[in-house]
């Protein structure tokens, strides 16, 4: 360590902002302050400060979303090998698909942090602002919100318009509007749709030399099947609560998601208050098709409530997604009522809506739209109290 | 009159007086506020020089005396860090305490409320009379005056509420009891550096180095507590509402990211979160050095605030809206009833490292600017 701190400290004055290297100054900061918290005693204000700061908050995220990042890696490569039809069973080429799952998923973890942090160092040499966090969290989300065979240029172009439209045009992190990995999922799908949706996408079926395709593969997800009508081939309850469907990489594992969840609450770095308003409105949503869908005849309004739930991306959205604090409500009756619309929003959109097969992007992403909104009349509902008061006072 | 010591456009920071051998004092004249009326205990105060230990809500200044406020607050508990004792500091003082409560139920025809702990056992508290004593418990910031107001008697636009410290009642009821400004405090020396924490009484402005002794270059010496003293240095004195002197580690070393830094397991972090590991240990003792502990970033975590903030205000909105410069809206969210050390804890917990206290401070400057 006292190496590595000599060694920084001998190169930091070429990356000074007069030194030689000075365009690269706030580059370099970057990766100093990644290695060593710097040694700045607090200068104003409260003489000691708490030892959370943005690296750990982010770091805590990331450890969250690798319960997803595992199992995803292992139901690619099981997805991929029911197709072929071999290793049928769970617990057969365990390896085997974990690793040919590594090599499918791990490119797209590279070009999705490669492509964002590069962008994130540009603007910071730009625009001469110190590096914010933001995008280590985005970059890993973006990887696990995309189909397998999503083609690297895609996820490359996909992170750079995150990056840039989503978020440094508003200002950087902190500052934007839209979930981030959404921004760059909700551009591949309206831009590429047929590589973003439908059943080609979610199971990679490349094929080596002798080997085929087994009959009746179809590759749809459980929605796709819901929403084309064949209520009857979606997965069972307990295999959409472990995972083992097809889908984007990281979302199929309700239980890892919870997981995940577990990590966010105990720290409390994840809202409690916008997951359970969430999963409080998604099951007031399916409990009303529910009591309707037998009078009107449809077959998937009448899936039972939790098992509705747990299909497609409702439980990754609701642990990873909706409880981005920069794009949430920011006041505390703010988050009831934003979680509860996106819960209530993702379901509607999923089962009525046919040209969308998933709503929870759409839900959250409209619902980021409208945070702002909520949370002014709730702090109107504040200001009116305290202006009743001074009422008061002049009467 | 040794020296005046300069800040930016030369505001003065610091008059330093070189004390003479022994202490005389001027007599101002004993007598029972209770038999005077308002301006007879205003001209009092202000001739002899005790006046400015009453400070006002909002905007948190020396009280104008043409003004009169709806109600007087007195603190009587601290609970900032490693606050001294106020019952042990008013121990066999409930005289002067008296009368000082005495004097300053004449400035306002309201109430004066005394508010304490239902821990207190000092009879000074319990038995004062001419007031009305309220009771408040909690941790941190419960002992902030500001606290109790806005739970007991809101300030409104347009009002105002005089405050007074403790030890500040005792120094005004000193006054009328034996005519002299007598500056005494009771000062606690505290904190990790203090190498034997003690109470010493000493006078308003002393220089510490007489109260702590040679220390160690490496400590940051604070008149006033952890989260809302100022920063004096060795050679400063002790602050005029100041009744501690805290002594710190300063923290100005680099932190490796996974030895102690960011991603390090942090068995020895504190957080008032739990996001190391030390929340299941709630009985560690730390020496916490004055390490910011990470950059300054944009808000991103929402809801921190909130939970150490508790005053129906939102305390986010409030500080964008100064930074915004939106006086209409600082206005509306409540600035008339907050005061820095409200937000102290905000500052502390604060992931993003946002000077929350400095930007009320400037929000209040503008405010008033704007107003008055």
């Amino acid at each position: 360590m006292k190496a590595l701190r000599k060694l920084v400290d001998s190169i930091a004055p070429t990356f000074a902002k007069d030194g030689k290297l000075g365009k690269l100054h706030f580059v370099f900061d970057g990766l100093e302050t990644f290695l060593f918290t710097p040694g700045h005693a607090t200068v104003k204000g409260a003489h000691l400060r708490d030892s959370i700061d943005l690296k750990r908050t982010m770091s805590i995220v990331i450890t969250a979303m690798i319960p997803c990042l595992l199992f995803g890696m292992w139901n690619v490569g099981h997805q991929h090998y029911l197709a072929l039809g071999e290793f049928l069973g769970m617990g057969d080429g365990f390896w085997d698909k974990f690793i040919f799952g590594a090599i499918k998923v791990l490119p797209i973890v590279v070009v999705s942090y490669g492509v964002g942090l590069g962008i994130e160092f540009l603007f910071t040499t730009i625009k001469g602002h110190p590096i914010q966090e933001g995008y280590l969290v985005s970059g890993m989300l973006i990887p696990l919100v995309m189909p397998v065979d999503t083609p690297l240029w895609m996820v490359a172009v996909g992170a750079a318009f995150a990056v840039i439209i989503g978020k440094e045009v508003f200002g950087g992190t902190g500052m934007n509007i839209l979930n981030v990995a959404l921004t760059a999922r909700a551009f591949l799908f309206f831009a590429y749709p047929t590589m973003m949706s439908g059943d080609k996408v979610w199971v990679n079926t490349g094929l080596e030399e002798g080997q085929q395709v087994v009959d009746g593969f179809s590759g749809a997800t459980s929605l796709g099947y819901a929403a084309t009508g064949q209520v009857d081939k979606v997965t069972s309850m307990m295999d959409s609560f472990w995972g083992i469907e097809a889908g984007s990489i990281g979302e199929t594992s309700v239980v890892a998601c919870l997981i995940g969840a577990l990590v966010l609450l105990i720290t409390g770095i994840g809202s409690w208050r916008i997951m359970l308003s969430v999963f409080l409105g998604g099951l007031a949503m399916s409990a009303i098709f529910n009591a309707v869908g037998p009078g009107l005849g449809n077959e998937y309004m009448q899936i039972p409530m939790l098992h509705q739930l747990m299909l497609g991306s409702f439980f990754f959205g609701l642990v990873f997604m909706a409880t981005d604090p920069v794009t949430a409500s920011q006041t505390n009756t703010g988050k009831w009522i934003y979680g509860f619309l996106i819960g209530v929003m993702a379901i509607l959109i999923r089962v009525v809506n046919p040209a969308y097969p998933e709503g929870m992007m759409l839900a959250i992403l409209f619902m980021n739209v409208m945070a702002p909104l909520i949370d002014h009349y709730v702090v109107q509902a504040n200001i009116k109290r305290r202006l009743k008061r001074t009422a008061l006072v002049a009467a | 009159m040794e020296d005046v010591v300069r800040g930016d456009k030369r505001k003065v920071l610091e008059v330093r007086v070189v004390a003479d051998a022994s202490i005389a004092y001027e007599d101002f004249g004993a007598g029972d506020p209770s038999t005077m009326n308002r301006e007879t205990v205003v001209q009092k105060l202000l001739k002899s020089g005790v006046w400015p230990v009453i400070r006002q809500r909002p905007f948190d200044l020396v009280a104008d005396p043409a003004n009169e406020p709806k109600s007087i607050f007195v603190s009587c508990f601290d609970t900032n860090p490693l606050a001294p004792d106020l019952d042990y500091i008013v121990h066999n003082h409930g005289n002067e305490f008296q009368t000082g409560l005495n004097a300053l139920s004449k400035l306002t025809k309201g109430k004066v409320n005394i508010v304490v702990n239902s821990k207190t056992a000092a009879r000074e508290f319990l038995d004062a009379k001419n007031v009305v004593r309220q009771t408040v418990d909690g941790p941190h910031p419960a002992g902030n005056v500001g606290v109790q107001i806005h739970h007991l008697d809101p300030i409104s636009k347009g009002e105002q509420v005089w405050v007074a410290g403790v030890q500040d009642v005792l120094i005004i009821g000193r006054l009328f009891l034996t005519g002299k400004y007598d500056a005494t405090r009771v000062v606690a020396i505290t904190g990790s550096e203090a190498k034997n924490p003690k109470y010493l009484r000493t006078l308003i402005g002393t220089p510490v180095k007489d109260l702590i002794g040679p220390v160690d270059p490496h400590t940051r010496v604070v008149s006033g507590n952890a989260l809302t003293g100022d920063r004096i240095g060795q050679d400063g004195s002790l602050g005029f509402y100041h009744t501690q002197i805290t002594l710190l580690p300063e923290g100005d070393e680099p932190k490796f990211f996974i030895t102690d830094g960011w991603a390090s397991a942090g068995f020895d972090k504190f957080s008032a979160n739990r996001s190391f590991p030390t929340w299941l240990m709630p009985s560690k003792k730390y020496a916490l050095d004055t390490n910011q502990n990470g950059e300054p970033r944009s808000f991103v975590m929402t809801g921190q605030y909130e939970k150490v903030f508790p005053f129906d205000i939102y305390p986010v909105q409030l500080i964008k809206s100064i930074l915004a410069n939106d006086i209409d809206q600082m206005e509306k969210l409540g600035l008339y009833e907050v005061v820095p050390e409200d937000f102290a804890l905000c500052e502390f917990v604060c992931t993003s490292k946002i000077n929350s206290q400095s930007i009320v401070r400037e929000g209040l400057d503008t405010l008033k600017k704007e107003t008055t």
